[in-house]
């Protein structure tokens, strides 16, 4: 039975925006009692659709045809009263930034009790006990006493759950959850994606659950739409989308996973590129004249070493001090400890001369390709300006940059432009270039991929595997994605509060892991199930 | 959802065209500009409109407007003639606002680059400095400075100078402190560059758009500082400006309302003129910032 | 707790940051061409050889340096600021005298500028795009270039000279001897027009800042949650959006508290109230140095009390700030 029914949708974008529709004649239904995903790249629409369907369009961006059909009534054509009444109470809605979603001035219960309040029901006691109720039911820790906390005392999973609490507050027959354990480390998001599921089957509600990843995809969903720059290219039981599409686009969206299906690592040959042993860094925050500093060991005596053309994963959720590692490899962060040796050289105790020199061997590939680049640098510049402060002539290194730029796939004539002109993914081969123009020995690439779309991240890991067996460079890539890892390196270390937990062989750490935050971290991986890629694709 | 699209985005115009397009764009900004150029022109063309010095007497005193001709504003309490010290004053205001403004840049501007970059001791040492001057009034120390060092046009732009570079150096702070930890610095620092470079070279332009806009705002602050400096009499006594002949003339408001009526209109569109043309900058260089609907 | 340990961190940096505007007036002094005890007794000549005499002995200005710097900060240190020659009084006598005044111009501008600033900012924002906000603005625009001094002389002209409505001059009306009520309404009358004119450049600054504020939180995620519960856009405007867009708007008039005391100065100046803007006026007429560094530090000790009020206001109104992490 169909809840709601969505029937030639068009939303119109405002001039200038780089399509003339956000989505452009989609039709679909929602079924009571479903999760039905909708998946698509950044930019396909998807959450255009489902705010246009709680009335919540960003200014300037207006639906220009269609029905939405709810409880006999086309939600699209309601008075703005008629659709204030709905939202919250019949279809309910949560959001992917739990960080910033919440009122950070109001206690929880409050912006809880207030969904009562906003649709005029029970008194201010009985909101009050709801709230706590609510609080109880999302699994929030001792709900009697959060309901009077500040969304700043909570943790973005917390957050979340209060999210979900406000939005189960009315039974809504409807939810739409847009992204919302995009934003959240994986153990957390198996959490949240585990309470939606149970929370729909308790109540019966239909979720219209947005995503990017098919791997929540395979954990959540029971029917699943595939958006495209606006429409709809496939649609289907999960089973049939994930393991039988039928479009191109679907085929190479999920060739574009990174699967499960473990490489064969490299033969590890023995001499030690980087060795890291006792590496500490400990940061001291807050404190004055009435607060006690805080403590916190961002590394906490961690050791490991990468051989000669060899690929680490550094495997870790936020705050695990992963990317501190990376950056006090190279002293961007001053270690307050232990030895780092780089093809033998002491890194630790270098003056800034020696340091410079030093750096040449080891360079980084950045995680956002939008600030990774000086955007007033001409992009020749860019890679050029490292090897001009090493020495190296000019019009020589310019030359080289050219040269470069056609190594990582891109047309020399991308030289003379600005950053401004190029997509994150031809940034991201950019930023690789720069860091193969100082001839470096050893890359450290942290979280390179994660802020890109599925199709293009395999193109850049493909584009790293390439290079690394073309210069034999060593890579210590840093990710929180254990699938993505398993696709590029040949062993794999997994850092949790700032500790190295486990490191080994990938397919010993995935198959055979020792630590139990590791098996937590593997179990917790969306679609752990699902066997993923294609071959056939 | 983002609006822009990850693909590549062709520049049409060049950066300068493109600047003068999203400037123009807004109204107010360009009646600012033609406002200014006119102002520039009086200050310019002063002394061959009113060749005699702004301080000689030309007629009887308390002429009211257009009561004599050639003397379209009349004249003042010792016969002087109103409108030559008008076009006489504009230097005033424009040369000490700019001049101001270019020596409080050139503190607040290393200054706050400095704490931003290094951070540690070296920002908290300067942070306090810094907040030490915002503590005392600007426009008391202002008159205490130029009281002490006695009125001249040196010690009022020295004097505003000193007072206004407390924000600049906040703001080139802030700027720093977040461009810093941009990964193009960080890539830049792998690249062997010196801190010098790094600062002047990628970060600094990197926090131009924000230093313009306020500094067309100063400019406009520091006529507002001088005017009211020479209005309570601490203008250099050689040199006619619109805040003096304000100051002159209070005491006889209620029977020549003219004397201390115009300068003042002086001074309101001028500094409405650059508080127009800094909103025009702002709009124009920070575009992400720009008021939507436009 | 939380707000008491706050207000002790500000007044230990208070009192330390005060110390080093004496130190700083002390060489002020020193920089002033000319004899030190001269600019001291007030300039041109008019101090009788006697009492230089007595200065330089008092200030021991014929030993080091130091030990003058020294003996200076000793005076402040025992609340003495120094003797106005010029007046016949010691200076904190004069500017205690004069406090009264000053405090409730600035107090009722401030208060004046902040509920003015902040109702019209929020209408601004609400009806942004249309006539209103168009008016709005472009008055704030207007009064944001006018000058203090200027407006207040026209204010007097037209309210005072042409229609005769209130007193342009003077704290209460000379010679009358109401006493309560009747004193207080009078005083009010008086009021009227300096806290207008003083308010009106605040206001300014202050409708600016709220507009732009409210403008940037109505975009922010939590207020989306707020429309997406269901709340009427009065209700998401008045408990999502102003509460949060108030913030930086009480951070910026702690900031503007200095202008708002160097703004009375010319307010003072123009409506001959009794504060110590005025004092200050006169002070510089008669180049009375010592009055007028004493005037800057009493001034500077008014902008930190403002801004301990502020920084109070704010840790109440986030509950972010001084919290435990």
């Amino acid at each position: 039975m169909s809840v709601l029914a969505i029937r030639d949708l068009a939303i119109r974008l405002p001039r200038g925006a780089d399509r003339a529709y956000a989505v452009d004649g989609i039709s679909f239904d929602l079924a009571a009692g479903e999760i039905l995903c909708v998946v698509g790249e950044s930019g396909s629409g998807k959450s255009m659709a489902a705010n246009a369907i709680m009335g919540l369009l960003p200014d300037l961006v207006r639906v220009e045809r269609g029905t939405a059909t709810f409880e006999g009534r086309d939600l699209l054509a309601l008075p703005e009263r008629a659709k204030q009444a709905i939202r919250g109470d019949r279809i309910a809605m949560i959001f992917q930034e739990p960080m910033t979603a919440l009122n950070p001035l109001m206690r929880i219960g409050e912006q809880i009790a207030e969904v009562f309040e906003a649709h005029g029901k029970l008194s201010p006691r009985e909101r009050r006990e709801r709230a706590v109720a609510l609080a109880a039911e999302v699994g929030l820790p001792d709900p009697a006493a959060i309901v009077h906390s500040y969304p700043f005392q909570l943790s973005g999973g917390q957050r979340q759950r209060a999210m979900i609490a406000m939005a189960l507050a009315l039974e809504p027959s409807i939810l739409i959850a847009d992204e919302p354990t995009t934003a959240l480390d994986v153990t957390t998001q198996a959490q949240i994606l585990d309470l939606i599921r149970n929370l729909q089957h308790r109540h019966g509600m239909a979720v219209m659950f947005i995503t990017h990843d098919f791997g929540v995809v395979a954990e959540i969903a029971t029917r699943v739409i595939v958006m495209r720059h606006g429409e709809i290219v496939e649609e289907g039981e999960r089973e049939t989308v994930l393991n039988a599409p039928q479009h191109d686009y679907t085929k190479r969206l999920l060739a574009a996973v990174p699967s499960d299906v473990v490489p064969t690592a490299g033969a590890v040959r023995d001499t030690p590129m980087l060795e890291v042993q006792h590496l500490r860094k400990t940061y001291t925050t807050g404190g004055g004249l009435f607060a006690k500093p805080r403590v916190t060991h961002a590394v906490d005596d961690v050791s490991f070493a990468i051989a000669k053309g060899e690929v680490l994963g550094l495997v870790g959720e936020s705050g695990s001090g992963k990317s501190t590692v990376g950056r006090c490899l190279v002293r961007l962060v001053e270690p307050d400890g232990g030895s780092v040796t780089i093809d033998g050289e002491e890194i630790t105790s270098l003056d800034a001369a020696g340091l410079r020199r030093a750096r040449r061997r080891a360079q980084m590939v950045f995680q956002d390709p939008y600030a990774s680049l000086n955007p007033r640098t001409k992009i020749a510049r860019a890679i050029a300006q490292g090897p001009i402060a090493a020495g190296t002539p000019r019009r020589e290194a310019m030359a080289d940059a050219r040269r470069l730029l056609e190594t990582v796939g891109l047309d020399a004539s991308a030289a003379d432009r600005y950053p401004h002109e190029f997509s994150g993914g031809q940034r991201q081969r950019i930023g690789i270039a720069r860091a193969l123009a100082m001839r470096p020995e050893l890359i450290i690439a942290d979280e390179a991929v994660s802020a890109l779309d599925v199709s293009i991240q395999a193109q850049v890991l493909e584009l790293l595997r390439d290079l690394k067996d073309r210069f034999g460079l060593s890579i210590l890539f840093i990710t929180h994605d254990l699938r993505v890892a398993a696709q590029l390196c040949d062993r794999i270390a997994v850092m949790q509060k700032g500790r190295l937990v486990e490191i080994g062989k990938v397919a010993d750490v995935f198959l055979n892991p020792q630590d139990d935050y590791t098996k937590r971290l593997l179990a917790a991986v969306p679609g752990a199930t699902w066997t993923g890629a294609l071959e056939s694709a | 959802m983002s609006l822009a699209a990850d693909a590549p985005r062709s520049a049409a115009r060049g950066p300068v065209l493109d600047f003068w397009f999203r400037f123009a764009r807004n109204r107010g900004a360009l009646l600012g500009l033609l406002i200014l150029l006119a102002v520039i022109a009086v200050a310019i063309l002063a002394t061959v409109m009113f060749p005699q010095s702004p301080w000689k007497m030309v007629q009887r005193p308390f002429l009211a407007p257009f009561q004599v001709e050639g003397l379209p504003l009349g004249t003042d309490t010792l016969g002087r003639d109103v409108a030559s010290g008008l076009a006489h004053g504009a230097r005033v205001s424009l040369i000490v606002g700019l001049v101001s403004t270019l020596f409080s840049l050139a503190i607040g501007v290393p200054l706050g680059a400095a704490a931003g970059y290094f951070g540690g001791i070296v920002d908290d040492a300067l942070m306090r400095f810094t907040e030490f001057f915002q503590t005392i009034p600007p426009f008391a120390l202002a008159i205490v400075l130029v009281a002490i060092f006695q009125p001249s046009l040196t010690s009022i732009v020295a004097a505003i100078a000193v007072v206004s570079w407390p924000p600049v150096a906040r703001l080139v702070r802030a700027e720093v402190m977040s461009l810093k930890r941009r990964e193009f610095v960080e890539a830049s620092r792998l690249a062997g560059l010196s801190n010098a470079h790094i600062l002047v070279r990628q970060i600094l332009p990197n926090a131009m758009s924000p230093i313009i806009v306020m500094a067309s705002l100063m400019v406009a602050t520091a006529i507002l500082l001088e005017s009211s400096l020479s209005f309570l009499g601490l203008g250099d006594p050689n040199i006619m400006s619109w805040g003096y002949m304000i100051g002159a003339s209070r005491t006889v408001i209620r029977t020549a309302w003219w004397l201390s009526f115009f300068p003042g209109v002086a001074i309101l569109v001028t500094v409405l003129a650059l508080n127009l043309i800094g909103e025009g900058l702002n709009d124009a260089l920070n575009p992400r910032l720009a008021r939507k609907g436009r | 707790m939380r707000i008491l340990s706050l207000i002790a961190t500000r007044l230990a940096k208070a009192v330390v940051v005060l110390l080093l505007i004496v130190i700083a007036n002390f060489l002020l002094i020193h920089a002033a061409p000319g004899d030190p005890a001269a600019v001291m007794a007030g300039e041109a000549g008019a101090a009788d050889e006697k009492f230089i005499a007595q200065l330089r002995e008092r200030f021991g200005l014929d030993q080091p340096f130091l030990v003058q710097l020294w003996t200076y900060v000793k005076g402040v240190l025992q609340l003495n600021l120094g003797y106005s020659y010029r007046q016949q009084a010691p200076v904190l006598d004069l500017i205690l005298e004069r406090l009264p005044a000053t405090l409730l111009l600035t107090l009722t501008a401030f208060v004046i500028s902040l509920t003015l600033g902040v109702v019209s900012g929020v209408v601004a924002a609400a009806r942004q795009g249309k006539w209103t906000d168009s008016l709005v603005t472009s008055l704030a625009l207007l009064f944001y270039a006018t000058p203090l001094y200027w407006l207040a002389l026209m204010a007097v002209l037209l309210f005072s000279v042409q229609l005769g409505w209130l007193p342009g001059y003077g704290y209460e009306t000379i010679g009358s001897d109401a006493t309560g009520l009747a004193h207080a309404l009078d005083v009010a009358r008086h009021l009227v027009l300096p806290a207008l004119t003083l308010g009106l450049f605040f206001t300014a600054i202050y409708m600016r800042m709220t507009r732009a504020s409210m403008l940037e939180v109505s975009g922010m995620d939590f207020v989306k949650t707020a429309k997406a519960k269901g709340l009427s856009p009065g209700r998401v405007q008045r408990r999502h959006v102003l509460r949060n867009a108030l913030l930086p708007v009480v951070t910026l008039a702690g900031l503007q508290a200095g202008q708002l005391v160097g703004g009375a100065v010319l307010t003072e100046t123009v409506f001959a109230w009794p504060g110590i803007g005025r004092l200050m006026f006169d002070a510089l007429a008669q180049r009375d140095y010592n009055l007028l560094l004493g005037i800057l530090l009493i001034s500077a000790a008014l902008v930190i009390a403002f801004n301990i009020l502020t920084d109070v206001i704010y840790s109440i109104v986030d509950p972010r700030i001084g919290a435990a992490p």
